[in-house]
């Protein structure tokens, strides 16, 4: 299946992933709506980590054995037939196991909706949003 | 010929996903004391705070049999297991042939002989009606004693609290979740309870528990002497596997169900998976009771893929746990509470957040985090994965620790971009 | 002291538009965007250098980077700019330094010559349907040509010298690693490759892991002989001698030891941290004949397999030292007109010294043509080329083949804010700093590039076409498909170009 890999070497450190990942998972879609008139805020699903020179975007790696999974005490977290690992958030309580157990450290808490918010691959969307929108191509969306 | 499992929790859903992915055909029958299909235990909790409905406690779909071919007899218990026939015998007669038996049990709280509890309104919390009998009770519960500052013992104090009702734990140890927290972050969990209003005694233990004349409780009297008027009691001291019923069959059992690394008890075509087994310690090496909700199902995946013959081996338990109490969220993950001549302590208190890494020579072993637990599984995957830490040993407490702080090649190994 | 300089720009930020989200902030190497302590983001104008970075990426395009011209009163003199010039040397006592290439509004010649189309008479020629060429060939060429029937085949008898073959008359100009960014190097080499044309790599060296790309390489033998050994010269499909540039004629090159970090410092053969000059003469060469020496040292060196070519800056008498040259030996002579580029020079020299490069170009092309001697060496022309039909008129002028310097840099995205010189390029262009390179990804840039040197030279075929000509090789030093318009009778002689309206002659 198809994943969003790194490269890091051409990571300017922008944030735009951020920035458009929160953006499609808003309810306006629309980025200025999205970062000033929503609330609770849309959480990206995507985490830049910075140590200037370096820095990379960061998300679900969607493993083919997940840990989350496994761990999900809800079963909120399930694998598709796709392969990607699919949050159901209706299911979800807030209990942080996932993040305990992601050897990525890729769900993020989110402390307004008391939910975790990870990747979906944009399902959406032909292309992921911060593979799209990136202006230096250092996200790529590929099958390895 | 099918494949009976004896359990129906996350044990038991771990070994049929995993046979459904290799044999489609073979026939499985799960049985039940409980009547419910497949629920997730840790969320009686939600349950008793009215955060959840009942509608929602499920772990999977109720159409999760129906989907699995998978025929279950809930509402049954097991009585005895007959190896030589190959078949288990049920409450009420019946007898079930087998070609494979998974043993799923889980576990069963411990109570500890004490005067008093055979009055109305002790009980303990681990299953859903545990949960609805509490919640009956709600209207004339003023207030609870909760025996045990473990990881239920709290969380049924903070559901009771959350429903209205006071609520006193009595711990014995010096302080709150001695399991696998210190002194330093039980004290913060410890303030985080009273702040909300939560009373804690420790280093105490309920000696006798006190009753009216109508048979309930009223009271409970504490081994420093002290007495406190209540209205019910919770014993949340532990859990223990649930192997009494298979012990007359030959099944090895220790403190629990012995099981190897293919989930195989010492009898064959026997398995056993979850909390009610005695397996393999990832870090210790040697075999531990370790009931916990991920090696729950771990386990019950490789029983699964064992059972329909695949060979899959697994690599050991490794305790992990997370807790949100009154906002304060705290993880833990492997040797979090150990002490020992070849354990170094990393930790580091600023305020309301503490973490913890335990280091065995230049691997992680273990860690604790209260308050900041973003990306806690970063140091989780090290100490699974054995990775060694030389180069970023003093990134470790900080609480930006990333991938960034991994030497490139690890990094894009782990991301799959190498 | 205070400063009586005023920001040269105004940022206005829409308020509406703005999200916070902060790029801009990560984005400006200047600082000129920061948070404050609610999470907002603010501006300081004085800081901006209108490199318009952050315009660009502002996912909301919720910045306008607005001219701020002060007031002044009307003085054709004393304008806002001549008063900037003085304040800015009172306060600081310096030279003042720039970047990039002349902005004066001295007349553009291009602009004033006009191309021929074909009608009636002579047919144009649709280059979609008919092979045209553009293959160019830069080198000497001899005089004459003996060839011999073997087996009822024509062969050559006579020796040719090495030649470079272009597939395009473009090239990419010297810009030197230490200037520009490894990254920008990269781009470069690739697009040549990918083109088949060559880059240039300037007096910075060439790095190691671009010796592959050496077949599309010229390199070059700078005053400071910076990064010159063996295996450079060998590596290269052709090595230029560097005399002067059209920015800075008559003064060397300066790369601030702040740019100058592990990588120049290897590629430079320099220590770490140490300024990069270039002094102004070689100072091996003070008169001709040291100058074909060291022509003809590169050519032993180089057992005569790659051409020599001498760069020169246009300056009054660039006819004469161009036939010099040419009788020196060289191969290939490159003339940099008074608009090329460059990553520091001081103001004054760039925007005074020098001539440009259409009249440079028609000087030189007329003066050999005269001795004879067109033959012996190619002639690239440099220094401002804009746009395709600028390289046609050049070549129509006598030009083989153009460089092109400041075009290249803004295809990869540079907006000429001309503040190359501070290290600081928003765009990964012209820094050594990696966290700004990382901006230029090579494989897009190298893209860009491609992209436009193949519109270029899709515009010359069309060009051509219409002129009814079907290979560049007929237009060259053609000079009767041009015409001058509002040029005066002198600036024509010199072009050698007849106004608007007179008949093909």
């Amino acid at each position: 299946m198809k994943r969003v890999y790194a490269k890091e070497e051409v990571c300017i450190g922008c944030r735009l992933c951020e920035v458009y990942c929160r953006t499609e998972h808003s309810k306006s879609k629309n980025i200025i709506k999205a970062h000033k008139k929503e609330f609770p805020r849309p959480m990206a699903r995507v985490l830049v980590e910075e140590l200037r020179p370096v820095s990379f975007a960061l998300q679900c790696r969607h493993c083919d054995e997940p840990a989350c999974v496994e761990a999900c005490i809800t079963g909120a977290l399930t694998k598709d037939e796709s392969g990607r690992v699919v949050h159901d958030e209706a299911k979800c309580v807030g209990c942080w196991t996932c993040v305990l157990v992601c050897p990525h450290g890729a769900p993020q808490r989110d402390l307004e909706r008391r939910k975790i918010a990870k990747c979906d691959l944009c399902p959406d969307r032909e292309t992921p949003a911060c593979v799209e929108m990136c202006p230096n191509e250092a996200l790529v969306y590929e099958e390895r | 010929m099918s494949y009976v499992i004896i359990g129906n929790s996350v044990a038991a859903v771990g070994a049929i996903e995993a046979i459904r992915k290799v044999d489609k055909e073979i026939r499985i029958t799960v049985i039940s004391d409980e009547p419910y299909s497949v629920y997730s235990r840790p969320l009686i909790s939600e349950y008793l705070a009215g955060q959840v409905k009942e509608d929602m406690m499920g772990y999977r779909d109720p159409s999760f049999y129906e989907k699995n071919g998978v025929t279950a007899m809930l509402g049954k218990r097991v009585t005895a297991i007959d190896p030589a026939k190959k078949s288990v015998k049920l409450d009420n007669g019946e007898e079930i042939a087998y070609a494979k038996l998974l043993i799923a049990t889980g576990g069963t709280p411990f109570v500890p002989p004490m005067k008093g509890l055979e009055l109305g309104r002790v009980m303990t919390f681990i299953k859903m009606d545990d949960a609805k009998h509490i919640e009956e009770m709600l209207p004339e519960l003023k207030h609870v004693v909760v025996i045990g500052a473990g990881l239920i013992g709290l969380k049924a104090a903070e559901s009771l609290h959350h429903r209205g009702v006071k609520v006193t734990v009595v711990e014995l140890a010096n302080r709150v979740m001695a399991a696998v927290l210190d002194t330093d972050a039980g004290a913060i969990v410890q303030g985080a309870l009273e702040k909300a209003g939560v009373n804690i005694i420790t280093e105490d233990t309920v000696e006798e528990i006190l009753g009216d004349n109508m048979g309930l409780v009223n009271g409970v009297k504490l081994k420093s002497g002290e007495a406190l008027d209540c209205d019910a009691v919770i014993v949340a001291i532990g859990v223990i596997p649930n192997a009494g019923f298979a012990k007359e069959s030959g099944v090895e059992v220790n403190r629990g169900i012995i099981v190897d690394d293919h989930m195989r008890t010492n009898l064959p075509d026997i398995y056993a998976a979850g909390d009610v087994t005695e397996g393999p310690d990832y870090l210790n090496g040697g075999k531990r009771v370790m009931p916990i909700w991920p090696n729950a199902y771990i386990q019950g995946k490789i029983a699964g893929f064992n059972m329909a013959g695949v060979d899959r081996e697994f690599e050991g338990g490794l305790a992990v746990n997370s807790i949100e109490l009154f906002g304060v969220p705290v993880v833990t993950a492997g040797l979090s509470n150990t002490e020992s001549d070849d354990l170094e302590v990393l930790s580091s208190v600023e305020g309301d957040t503490y973490r913890k890494i335990v280091l065995r020579g230049s691997m992680v072993v273990g860690a604790v985090m209260v308050g900041n637990i973003d990306r806690a599984g970063l140091i989780t995957g090290l100490i699974r994965d054995r990775i060694d830490v030389s180069n970023m040993r003093d990134r470790l407490l900080a609480n930006d620790f990333g991938y960034i702080d991994f030497p490139v090649e690890l990094r894009k190994e782990r991301l799959g971009v190498s | 002291m205070k400063t009586y300089q005023l920001p040269e720009v105004i940022i206005e930020r829409d308020k509406d538009k703005c999200i916070n989200c902060g790029v801009c902030v990560r984005q400006c190497a200047f600082e000129a965007h920061k948070f404050d302590e609610e999470g907002e983001v603010y501006s300081e104008d004085e800081k901006c250098v209108a490199c318009q970075r952050c315009v660009s990426l502002c996912p909301t395009n919720a910045l306008y980077i607005r001219d701020n011209k002060p007031f002044v009163k009307d003085n054709a003199n004393w304008t806002a700019e001549t008063q900037k010039y003085i304040w800015k040397q009172a306060e600081t006592g310096g030279v003042l330094l720039t970047g990039m290439g002349n902005p004066k509004p001295y007349p553009i010649y291009w602009d004033h010559i006009l191309l021929n189309a074909s009608q009636v008479t002579n047919p144009s020629i649709d280059p979609l349907r008919e092979p045209m060429e553009l293959r160019t060939y830069l080198g000497s060429k001899p005089d004459n040509v003996q060839i011999k029937m073997v087996n009822g085949e024509p062969v050559i008898e006579t020796k040719i010298a090495p030649n470079l073959v272009m597939k395009t008359p473009i090239l990419f100009s010297a810009m030197s690693f230490g200037a520009i960014s490894h990254n920008a190097t990269v781009a470069l080499a690739m697009a040549s490759k990918e083109l088949g044309t060559y880059w240039n790599t300037g007096e910075g060296g060439l790095s190691k892991s671009l010796y592959q790309y050496g077949p599309n390489t010229i390199v070059q033998v700078a005053s400071g002989r910076f990064g010159v050994h063996s295996e450079y010269l060998d590596a290269a499909a052709a090595i230029e001698i560097k005399i002067g540039q059209g920015a800075k004629p008559g003064i060397g090159g300066h790369l601030p030891g702040e740019k100058v970090g592990r990588r120049v410092s290897e590629t430079r053969m320099i220590p770490v941290g140490s300024d990069a000059l270039s002094p102004a003469p070689h100072h091996d060469i003070y008169s001709i004949e040291d100058l074909s020496q060291l022509i003809y040292s590169l050519k032993e060196a180089t057992e005569y397999t790659k051409p020599i070519s001498v760069k020169i800056s246009a300056v009054h008498n660039v006819a004469a030292i161009a036939s010099g040259i040419a009788r020196a030996g060289a191969d290939i002579i490159a003339i940099d007109g008074f608009r090329g580029g460059t990553g520091a020079a001081p103001t004054m020299i760039r925007d005074n010294v020098g001539i440009p490069i259409e009249l440079a170009i028609a000087a030189v092309d007329t003066r050999l043509r005269e001795e004879g001697i067109r033959n012996k060496a190619s002639v690239i022309a440099a220094g401002g080329f804009r746009n395709s039909a600028d390289v046609i008129k050049a070549i129509a002028l006598g030009a083989d083949a153009v460089y092109i310097g400041t075009a290249a840099l803004v295809a990869m995205g540079c907006h000429v804010c001309q503040k190359c010189y501070t290290g600081k390029c928003n765009w990964g262009i012209a820094t050594q700093d990696p966290h700004l390179e990382k901006r230029l990804n090579p494989e897009i840039a190298a893209q860009r590039l491609y992209n436009l040197v193949r519109g270029w030279s899709h515009e010359v075929s069309e060009m051509l076409g219409g002129m009814g000509i079907n290979a560049i090789e007929s237009l060259r030093g053609n000079r009767l498909h041009l015409r001058g318009i509002a040029l005066s009778k002198e600036e024509m002689d010199v072009l050698g170009i007849q106004v608007a309206g007179s008949p093909m002659a």
